[in-house]
């Protein structure tokens, strides 16, 4: 399937249009639900590590410093692109499972229009802006971070952005978008290859959502150990 | 025109069709009838390349199918249109925009003259009024003649329809029926249509195949389908109710 990806291509002004829609679909559509999952999900973390605090001896701008980590390591990329595969995923799912099943697909290969570039090329174009949504969640997760920090009085404004600041290296923000620009490949891809493959009725278009978002899922989880492993050990 | 020699096709192991033969011409309206299961759709699928035939010959005018490469295939596909059972409709797109969509992914026309064919095509399936409306704000007539005016509207010389008529009441199907007939004599189409109703019979079987069981059982056209003495054909067509009782009236 990837090689008809990206042969025998749509007329440009037509895929415009297209990776456009997808655009509005599947990342602007996805910024409200990144937006509130992060800032709470940033304030829950400082939260619990300064409960977790209890040695007087510890820096107050741990929790600062643990927000930020966890926030750009594993919270934004991985776990936003698990919810994605969620929201994204089982969109792409049903809405080409659904155009198998009514033959809309049959009626775009009858018309000698080669169907999987027309539907999963502009998919994969728009998700490369994940690391867009991903970077606006990192930024989400620290400034609720900082507001819960700030709200529960568990440690000082200064001490919190001293934390943020700590000990940041660049490389592992790097190593965020490398992880995320994967994720968005199978993001994108195994989804569509979900719908576009599904046999059957409209029962089994859910059921062919449900079967991509374990698959999506679990595919993420693993591939993150490994590019972790590769890139931070 | 199209030909057919000695097709057949298999699914896994079971032969689902076996060994047609069969000519079908231009400006008629073609029929393919037989009960559920009997290969019709398997067959059509075969005529518009979707399934690869395992052995036989297939003749388009006088190209033969079997011996063209894959682009001399995809000009073939760009004069055939299909009207699925479902209609098959896109439906992000309006009906104005789903009757545009084959011109603008195919051809170099500019929009303005797109949209004029377009509003032509949808004017001859008579269906104004609609153009902004999406497919699911149609009914099932409705639907159909957007799916016509689709498969037409990039002037076809072979158009196939897999039961245009399923799931309309008998009034609109023979309006529907009625307006597949027009079309394809007005253009001199080759036009295939499967169909298991008789009411399609009496009204368009300019020629009838009759498959049973993936076999041509029987061939002809609507005046001989009543007079045949071919059992297979008398059991299908007499097999409602209503036609039992016409067929004691007569007798
Ligand atoms: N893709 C496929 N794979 C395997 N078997 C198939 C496939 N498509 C059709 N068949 C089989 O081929 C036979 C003929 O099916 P087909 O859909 O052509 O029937 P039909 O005459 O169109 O029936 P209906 O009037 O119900 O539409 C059936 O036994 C069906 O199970
Ligand atoms: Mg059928």
């Amino acid at each position: 399937m990837l090689r008809l990806v990206f042969i025998k291509p749509t007329k440009g002004k037509v895929m415009r249009k297209l990776i456009f829609k997808d655009i509005q679909d599947l990342i602007i559509g996805s910024l409200g639900i990144v937006a509130f999952l992060s800032f709470f999900v940033g304030g829950v973390v400082s939260i619990q590590t300064a409960l977790n605090i209890e040695s007087p001896l510890i820096p107050k701008s741990l929790v600062g410093f643990a927000t930020r980590q966890s926030v750009i390591l594993e919270f934004a990329p991985t776990f936003m692109s698990i919810i994605l595969a969620g929201k994204v995923g089982s969109f792409i799912t049903s809405s080409i499972g659904t155009m198998r099943v009514t033959e809309q697909i049959d009626a775009l290969e009858v018309m000698g229009i080669n169907s999987v570039n027309y539907l999963v090329f502009p998919k994969i174009i728009s998700m490369l802006l994940l690391p867009i949504v991903i970077n606006f969640s990192m930024f989400l997760g620290i400034l609720g971070g900082y507001a819960a920090t700030i709200y529960g009085g568990l440690s000082s404004s200064a001490d919190f952005i001293e934390g943020i600041q700590l000990d940041f290296r660049p490389y592992h923000v790097v190593y965020a978008f490398i992880k995320t620009l994967v994720f968005a490949m199978v993001l994108a891809t195994i989804p569509s290859y979900h719908g576009y493959y599904m046999k059957g009725g409209a029962l089994e278009v859910g059921k062919a959502a449900t079967v991509a978002f374990v698959w999506t899922s679990v595919v993420i989880i693993v591939l993150n150990y490994f590019i972790t492993q590769l890139l931070l050990a | 025109m199209i030909t057919l020699n000695n097709i057949t096709k298999s699914f896994d192991g079971t032969e689902v069709l076996k060994g047609i033969s069969m000519a079908f011409e231009p400006g008629k309206t073609n029929l393919i009838i037989g009960q559920s299961g009997s290969g019709k759709t398997v067959l059509l699928k075969c005529l518009l390349g979707l399934h690869q035939i395992d052995s036989g010959k297939m003749h388009f005018n006088d190209q033969a199918f079997g011996e063209m490469d894959e682009e001399g295939r995809r000009t073939l596909r760009r004069e055939m249109g299909m009207v699925f059972q479902g209609s098959a409709l896109f439906d992000s797109m309006t009906v104005l925009e789903n009757v545009m969509f084959p011109m603008q992914m195919l051809t170099d026309k500019n929009q303005a003259e797109i949209k004029s064919v377009a509003e032509a095509v949808i004017e001859r399936v008579n269906l104004e009024n609609a153009n902004n409306k999406l497919p699911a704000e149609l009914s099932g007539g409705m639907q159909k003649r957007v799916a016509i005016a689709r498969a037409v509207v990039m002037k076809p010389k072979y158009l196939f329809c897999d039961e245009p008529n399923s799931g309309l009441d008998p009034k609109t199907a023979i309006v529907i029926d009625n307006l597949i007939r027009e079309i394809t004599q007005e253009n001199n189409i080759t036009t295939v249509i499967n169909s298991h109703d008789m009411n399609s019979v009496m009204e368009i079987g300019d020629t009838i195949l009759f498959l049973k069981d993936g076999v041509k059982a029987w061939e002809g056209s609507k005046d001989l389908i009543f007079n045949t003495d071919n059992e297979a054909v008398n059991d299908f067509v007499y097999s409602s109710n209503l036609m039992k009782k016409i067929k004691q009236v007569h007798t």
